[in-house]
């Protein structure tokens, strides 16, 4: 398998396989135990190596999930206490967890190619020295793992689908049913240490961090259901890691990285784009808002006075910023909003109601 | 002592412990705040942002000189706090994810910047573990005057806007209806303790300087209930944690300045979550016990009370188990108490119990029963 493609593939599954635990992350608030899982498990990485003196032993996996689950156990037993509120909790059990990783990574293992470095950064642009053979064909060990944990991932999604949907948009109602929201809660923090662990060796911490929070938020920003979320934080996820590859080939840098940085570019651009939700769909929609108010007040004024007497006063088009205690200038952009929208019209000097403008105006009555 | 002696007059030892020392008091100290606020991790997210500032200063400016790098610093950090709040006023995300997006991709993007960085001929070792890891035992005399400069211009400030910060700190709301400008006070504080962050970045590196700002403050709040308090003696848990740092890494090899400040500095908190005299797990616990203890015998006395009410011998003795008929169980070591208290004593060798007069005139008292003719 040739070079580029295999580091394609990789970062693929890398990617999906963090954006689906990712959006669970997100939506339950817990999107920095993300960061404090991907500091920690160093520290389980450490002790499984120091224990069975190689690098490649599944061991490993098994310790750094086993010690991304203590930091978020650790973490709630903090918070038991009620002394730390969750910030500080988050803050205090991951830099010492990692800390100690680092201390023994300085004392016993300073002679291995074990080095705190790369367990942040990661070295993409290496995953395909290290092959391993599965159905007569020669993959890259980084993409078996992570494509297992990203079939894992997928599987706890697909199989807790309706538990997850409940426990995080009414965790008391899980609850009382039944469901144990403590249960699902562990379990998708052992995948997320597992995926950390995963994806470390090929894309870093910090990568994973971004690949599991800034999709997922991305997409949030564009769904309206879990499983639209899922789908579009899974394809923004590969689509940001795909475009950090090329971007990384073409500036010559650090694949997480440039990753890491298209992430951000497209969670910037759904921001900004987003349709409804997006900075700039909801400026037009306040814009649209601060005359279609007042237009659809004229309306109704308009409708109060129609046929009456005092007609030709009230509607007259001089004398509506008076009655409606409007400044001059806004009077005049509101009527001519309503007249561009088509809900009235001038017949010498008089405001007229179309008849889109009546409808407006009676439904308005009807239900106010 | 001698190897102490030894240590503090060697004076590379002696500029690493000063510069740890004030770094530890300004960020525990401005860490308060962060405590308060729950902004704790901001630190966090801050300390990861301004890589890129980093690596740009060293780009533009080509010079390793510590107040640069820190100004770059300073401007990334800012512009990923000033992100972190734009992300969640204008969409329904929360803040632990604007937190998670401005950490991860800033720090991605600093890390292509000093990869690019690290190619130029000038840049030599630009030192990206330095940044990560800090390295505090290489840390010059300039490097201690940037630390000093800074951390006093920070502490300076906070004194200056004591008041101010406190209100913001405590009531926002209060303090923006007395015409406060709330806005730019809390904007002010953010930068003060986006400085105290950035400044410890080269000595104790990224991960390590969030704990710094988090856990001497969660120490120092369970001490005191006073906001001077809590932050003089977050600076002093800070400036220890700092101080020993540096000494226990000067005294043993292959021992890592930054990783042993947090993890001193963590077991501080852990101690005084245990241990603290009001907030601390432990007293808490005993004052529970003795409460508990005094319940007890407050019940037990009453008990026994009732048992010789309309008893023309008020101190008769009786049997403590005849208190189960009542749904008690008098343990031997209540009755030890109360027998301490001097309000019951043990009377014949059956191991019956009788009130004396103290104890009868006070369980009269607590019921407020009447004196029988």
């Amino acid at each position: 398998m040739n070079v580029e493609l295999s580091i394609l593939l990789t970062a693929v599954s890398v990617a999906i396989g963090c954006s689906l635990v990712g959006t669970l992350l997100v939506l339950r608030r817990m999107s920095l135990i993300s960061d404090a899982i991907s500091h920690s498990v160093l520290l389980g990485i450490v002790l499984a190596f120091l224990a069975t003196r190689d690098l490649n032993s599944p061991w490993l996996l098994l310790g750094a999930a086993a010690v991304g689950v203590l930091t978020v156990v650790l973490i709630q037993l903090l918070l038991g206490t009620r002394r730390l509120r969750e910030d500080s909790a988050i803050g205090l059990v991951f830099p010492l967890l990692f800390s100690i990783g680092v201390i023994l990574i300085t004392r016993m293992a300073g002679d291995v190619h074990l080095d705190s470095d790369a367990v942040l950064l990661g070295e993409l642009g290496f995953v395909w020295m290290d092959t391993a053979s599965l159905l007569g064909m020669e993959l890259p060990r980084s993409f078996l793992l992570s494509s297992a944990v990203l079939l894992a991932n997928l599987l706890f999604v697909v199989l807790c689908y309706k538990e997850l949907k409940l426990s995080i948009f009414d965790a008391g109602l899980a609850a009382s049913l039944g469901f144990s929201p403590l249960l699902l809660h562990y379990l998708l923090v052992s995948l997320v240490s597992v995926t950390a662990v995963a994806s470390f060796d090929a894309v870093g911490s910090i990568l994973m961090v971004a690949l599991m929070i800034a999709p997922p938020a991305a997409a949030w920003l564009l769904s309206r259901s879990l499983a639209q979320m899922l789908g579009w934080s899974a394809l923004l996820a590969s689509l940001s890691a795909v475009g950090g590859y090329y971007l990384a080939v073409r500036i010559d840098s650090n694949i997480a990285g440039c990753i890491a940085a298209s992430c951000g570019i497209c969670f910037l651009l759904c921001w900004l784009l987003a349709p409804e939700r997006g900075l700039i769909s909801r400026w037009l929609q306040q814009a649209e808002q601060r005359l279609l108010f007042p237009a659809q007040m004229l309306a109704v004024h308009i409708a109060n006075h129609e046929g009456r007497p005092e007609e030709p006063v009230e509607c007259h088009s001089g004398n509506i910023a008076e009655h409606m205690h409007w400044q001059q200038q806004f009077a005049d952009e509101v009527v001519a909003y309503a007249r561009q929208h088509r809900m009235l019209r001038e017949q010498e000097g008089i405001l007229r109601l179309t008849e889109e403008g009546r409808g407006i105006a009676e439904k308005l009555m009807l239900h106010g | 002592m001698d190897a102490l002696g030894s240590l503090l007059s060697d004076f590379t030892v002696r500029t690493v412990m000063l510069g740890c020392a004030l770094l530890g008091f300004t960020a525990g100290a401005l860490g308060v705040f962060a405590l308060l606020r729950r902004q704790s991790l901001l630190g966090d997210a801050i300390s990861h942002a301004a890589l890129p500032g980093v690596a740009i200063a060293f780009l533009l400016s080509g010079s390793r000189d510590p107040l640069v790098l820190v100004l770059g610093a300073l401007a990334s950090g800012w512009l990923g706090t000033l992100l972190v709040s734009a992300i969640t006023r204008s969409t329904r995300l929360r803040e632990d994810s604007a937190l998670g997006i401005v950490l991860s991709v800033f720090f991605g993007i600093g890390l292509v910047i000093l990869v690019i960085v690290n190619r130029l001929p000038t840049a030599g070792k630009a030192g990206l573990s330095t940044f990560l890891f800090g390295n505090a035992s290489t840390m010059l005399t300039r490097d201690v005057w940037t630390i000093c400069l800074l951390g006093l211009a920070c502490l300076c400030c906070l004194a200056l806007f004591w008041k101010e910060f406190k209100l913001i700190s405590f009531d926002p709301q209060f303090a923006a209806s007395t015409g406060l400008p709330e806005r730019m006070l809390d904007t002010t504080l953010t930068t003060l303790i986006v400085l105290a962050i950035v400044i410890g970045l080269q000595a104790v590196g990224v991960v390590l300087m969030s704990a710094l700002v988090v856990a001497p403050a969660a120490a120092a709040r369970q001490f005191s209930d006073k906001l001077l308090n809590v932050v003089l003696l977050g600076g002093l848990f800070g400036a220890l944690s700092g101080i020993g740092g540096a000494m226990l890494s000067a005294s043993v090899e292959k021992l890592p300045t930054g990783p042993v400040i947090v993890v001193l500095a963590s077991v501080l908190t852990l101690l005084a979550i245990l241990l603290a005299p009001h907030r601390g797990l432990l007293p808490d616990w005993l004052r529970h016990l003795a409460s508990r203890r005094r319940i007890e015998t407050r019940r037990i006395l009453q008990a026994l009370y009732r048992l010789v009410e309309s008893d023309p011998d008020p101190f008769r003795p009786h049997d403590p188990n005849a208190l189960q008929a009542v749904g008690l169980k008098a343990a031997r070591s209540t009755l030890a108490v109360m027998v301490d208290l001097g309000w019951v004593e043990y009377s014949g060798e059956r191991g019956w119990v009788r009130l004396t007069a103290e104890g009868w005139e006070e369980a009269r008292r607590s019921i407020g029963g009447e004196l029988p003719a």
